[in-house]
């Protein structure tokens, strides 16, 4: 254990979306005192709707994040459709699926291969990765034709990967015109690569361990847009009744609000889906991943690397399924009825649960908004998780203490743009 | 010729922008490997260097004092300027605060008081010259690569003439 005394601070955190923060006070060979410091200055979204035609919204709020960007969209969307008693229609429903599963595709991809992957082969980055190494060559490769897989996945259905532009309430304002046997065939090109990736992450053996609640939806197909919330103690939560269930705190250091479920810390994201949920995937992921998938439930936080190279393999196999039976018939979307009420949607994100809940007024404008976030729900964790971890690493240089705090960090995949909109909370 | 040093630096935004520069890499990083050093990425590299560089782009709009110093001491290592995306150009959405009516600026006042913000959040250019934008939310990916060849260009230009003048 290192005896002397010494401070150690992250100014900025790499290889994450968004920015954040770590500051640890180590005394005599403990550490008294350790901040994550969600350091993006917030942008006010759940303020900024207030008055806004309901229609405006999901575009308005896709732009609290570049990555889960769709994300934002089809929850927005969701909880609008929620309130207004509008159905969409089954290849609405569809199309938003295969958006979605485009979004997986390559989000976890940027996070497993762009962020985590060169650590894991004792790189720095990507960029490093050697062209005339066959392994490293092949993986450099394979980072982006399966982020360009999701890619072509989310333009086809949504035109366009970040803010996708046809994705509307009650439907698409544009359907899919090309052909889907491109995406097909990169789909199944990329497909045994994965099954590479999935090995990657099984082999990696970094390990802590937290006793937490996790909590997911729990679609029968896995489909990450529907669902009841269930948690890992048992308990079946109405996402109407979600924000209920959450105890605020106040972190001072932290520009994003922190939750916890009741009194116990909470994880949400890809760990969480496959603990809770893993029965419920594609029954050819299954066969090809038995193995991996039988180390899960899981309360290793570096498990959710594994578990997304999963995911992706599920997004895959069901987004084949849906591409090779999906006949694109022209269709208008539904048209939305002004009604007062509120609405609540609730999604996995590529991080997590999502949560939006909107009061809208009779003509049709929002009155008021909560947004809740999987890196908010997963921020005391987190930092909780960094002590249990960093206290076995004392003895390393600083450097080194640093590389390895960072590393836990991107096992959780935190989304910085996300965690720090604004919610109407005062602070204690 | 040297390779281009570049840096890539996000302030106030959802960072759409650096998630289409990562996707623009599928396609592009053979090429721009030949003529882009990354020399400042905090989204691909751990170890990053401060400068100087040959071009900056910055994502983002200025929502503080502290955010100011930095992209002033950006600007001063870098010779030329980007600003990327809508945040970065016009400042909006970022700025949307700016809009907001006394009753919503009072409800996030003590956090403002908090973290320091300053009381309008600034576009880049209201902060420091810049010389080439890309516009869009997220940016404009044709005028991204366009902007990337135009600037290989004027550098070498700029190289060319610097060589000839001290012959």
């Amino acid at each position: 254990m290192h005896q002397g005394n010494f401070d150690l601070s992250i100014e900025e955190i790499s290889k994450i979306e968004g920015q954040a923060g770590l500051d640890i006070k180590v005394r005599s060979g403990k550490i008294e005192s350790l901040k994550f410091k969600i350091a993006d200055y917030k942008r006010f979204y759940t303020k900024a709707v207030e008055g806004k035609l309901a229609q405006a919204v999901p575009q308005q709020v896709a732009r609290i994040c570049g990555t889960c960007s769709n994300a934002h969209l089809l929850c927005s969307i969701k909880t609008i459709e929620n309130a207004t008693k509008t159905a969409p229609s089954k290849q609405t429903n569809k199309l938003r699926e295969l958006l979605n599963h485009g979004l997986i595709i390559r989000d976890h991809a940027l996070h497993l291969y762009v962020f985590v992957l060169p650590n894991l082969l004792g790189k720095d980055s990507i960029l490093d990765f050697d062209e005339n190494n066959k392994e490293e060559h092949e993986l450099l490769h394979d980072t982006f034709d399966i982020k360009e897989a999701g890619n072509l996945l989310s333009i086809w259905a949504g035109g366009r990967s970040v803010h996708a532009p046809y994705a509307t309430l009650g439907g698409f304002i544009k359907l899919p015109m090309d052909q889907t046997h491109k995406i097909v065939a990169h789909l199944e090109k990329i497909r045994p690569r994965i099954l590479k990736l999935i090995k990657i992450f099984a082999a990696d053996k970094t390990n802590v361990e937290e006793d937490v609640v996790f909590v997911a939806l729990n679609d029968p197909k896995f489909n990450y847009l529907s669902g009841d919330i269930i948690t890992s103690q048992g308990g079946k939560i109405a996402p109407n009744e979600l924000f209920s269930h959450l105890t605020h705190v106040t972190i001072p250091y932290s520009q994003a609000s922190a939750y916890l479920i009741g009194e116990k810390k909470v994880m949400v994201g890809a760990l969480a889906r496959l603990n809770l949920n893993k029965d419920s995937l594609h029954p050819k992921t299954k066969k090809d991943a038995s193995t991996e998938l039988g180390l899960f439930p899981s309360n290793n936080i570096f498990h959710n690397n594994l578990a997304q190279a999963i995911e992706i393999l599920h997004s895959i196999d069901t987004a084949l399924d849906l591409l090779n039976n999906i006949q694109i018939t022209q269709e208008k979307p539904v048209v939305i009825n002004n009604k007062a009420g509120i609405g609540t949607g609730v999604i996995e994100a590529p991080r997590g649960l999502l949560f939006h809940q909107y009061e809208i007024t009779e003509d049709g404008k929002v009155q008021s908004a909560k947004i809740v976030v999987p890196t908010g729900l997963n921020q005391i964790l987190i930092e909780q998780s960094l002590k249990t971890y960093l206290e076995t690493k004392l003895d390393l240089s600083k450097d080194k203490i640093a590389l390895e705090a960072e590393k836990l960090i991107r096992a959780y995949d935190p989304c910085i743009s996300c965690a720090s909109h604004f919610l109407r909370l005062k602070w204690l | 010729m040297n390779k281009l040093d570049i840096g890539w630096f996000s302030f106030t935004c959802c960072e759409d922008s650096t998630i289409i520069f990562t996707e623009l890499l599928n396609k592009h990083y053979e090429t721009w490997n030949k003529v882009l050093n990354f020399k400042h990425v905090r989204v691909l590299k751990q170890q990053n260097e401060d400068g100087p560089f040959d071009v900056s782009f910055i994502e983002g709009a200025v929502s503080s004092d502290k955010q100011a110093v930095r992209v002033k001491e950006i600007r001063s290592k870098s010779k030329y300027i980007v600003a990327i995306g809508a945040c970065g150009v016009m400042g909006m959405p970022s700025s949307q605060r700016n809009q907001f009516t006394d009753a919503q600026n009072a409800e996030i006042q003590f956090l403002l008081d908090r973290f320091n913000y300053n009381d309008k959040v600034l576009k880049i250019e209201d902060v420091i010259k810049v010389d080439f934008k890309v516009p869009g939310c997220p940016m404009n990916e044709k005028i991204f690569l366009q902007t990337i060849d135009q600037l290989i260009s004027k550098i070498r230009l700029d190289l060319a003439r610097s060589e000839r003048s001290s012959l």
